[in-house]
């Protein structure tokens, strides 16, 4: 099983704002087992989802060389459950990045209804912080493969429209 | 048009009550963030972000977390802040009450020293 939340990036613009969307599927194991008789997606994983669009926005905005992990959900928001069917566009607005850290706010609509709000924060692994491990949280390309995959090449641009590069350490 | 000692303090409780998730009447100016309000290392950074938003204000991380005094040799002995690194920290946070922290200086015990009203103080000594 492979951890992708989300299905593709629709808009990225570097330290601003990053859209992407999801699409729940009754074949994924998550959606069915969750709740039996009432195949949705888990809250959790519509955070997970919007979490991984914030998450490459941080870490893009570092040119991918810090280690960027969700530190702390501060509030969560869910107006309507996520079904079978579904398709999710999230949309993830930069508050803050610091070189501690950065705070976003995410929302979800589907068939242009609001259907979760969220606000979240992340932190950086630091190297020398023998809290952690050190080293990547990737292997060498799979980030690339992945961000590939979810068309984020295709839409991705920095804070003047042009298109971002494809980092080296990517 | 400067901000009122009051409209600061309404303003820092918002900041701590979405980042605590805590009750408008928890935070009091006496309340300890630590403490009292049940503040980890990581709401720090989410408060800071809040309040140089809120305030449009910057807070470097060594204005309110003087680690480098509290880890340096030169300002600690046996665990405790010396009297060179009281002035220090002095010098550094004037806007805190450290009387209480000065009685028994230990290190292990200044994670818990900040108030609410110290932070309200901070914040006014940055739009003032």
């Amino acid at each position: 099983m492979r951890w992708f939340w989300v299905d593709r990036f629709t808009e990225f613009v570097s330290g601003s704002h990053v859209c992407g969307i999801k699409n729940i599927a009754l074949a994924e194991e998550a959606v069915d087992k969750y709740c039996p008789g009432f195949p949705m997606l888990p809250p959790t994983l519509i955070i997970e989802g919007m979490a991984q669009l914030g998450g490459i926005m941080v870490a893009e905005h570092f040119g991918f060389e810090k280690r960027v992990v969700l530190a702390k959900v501060g509030s969560a928001k869910f107006h309507a459950p996520a079904r079978t069917g579904d398709q999710l566009h999230y949309r993830v607005d930069v508050d803050a990045i610091g070189d501690q850290g950065a705070t976003v706010t995410c929302v979800s609509h589907c068939d242009d209804q609001l259907q979760a709000e969220v606000q979240m924060m992340f932190a950086f692994l630091e190297p020398g912080d023998d809290r952690f491990t050190d080293g990547p949280l990737f292997e060498p390309g799979d980030l690339e493969s992945m961000l590939r995959m979810m068309n984020f090449f295709h839409v991705a641009v920095d804070a003047d429209g042009e298109p971002v590069p494809i980092y080296e350490n990517l | 048009m400067a901000l009122s000692a009051d409209e600061i303090y309404a303003k820092v409780q918002e900041a701590l009550e979405d980042a605590l998730g805590v009750d408008n009447d928890e935070v009091t100016k006496e309340a300890t963030l630590v403490g009292d309000l049940g503040a980890e290392s990581i709401d720090f950074l989410d408060i800071v972000f809040k309040l140089e938003k809120m305030f449009d204000i910057t807070i470097p991380r060594e204005e309110l977390s003087p680690e480098d005094i509290l880890t340096n040799a030169q300002y600690v002995q046996d665990g405790s802040v010396t009297g060179e690194g009281m002035a220090e920290l002095k010098r550094r946070m004037p806007w805190a009450d450290l009387s209480e922290f000065e009685k028994s200086p230990r290190v292990q015990d200044f994670g818990n020293l900040l108030t609410v009203g110290d932070l309200c103080n901070y914040v006014e000594s940055k739009v003032g």
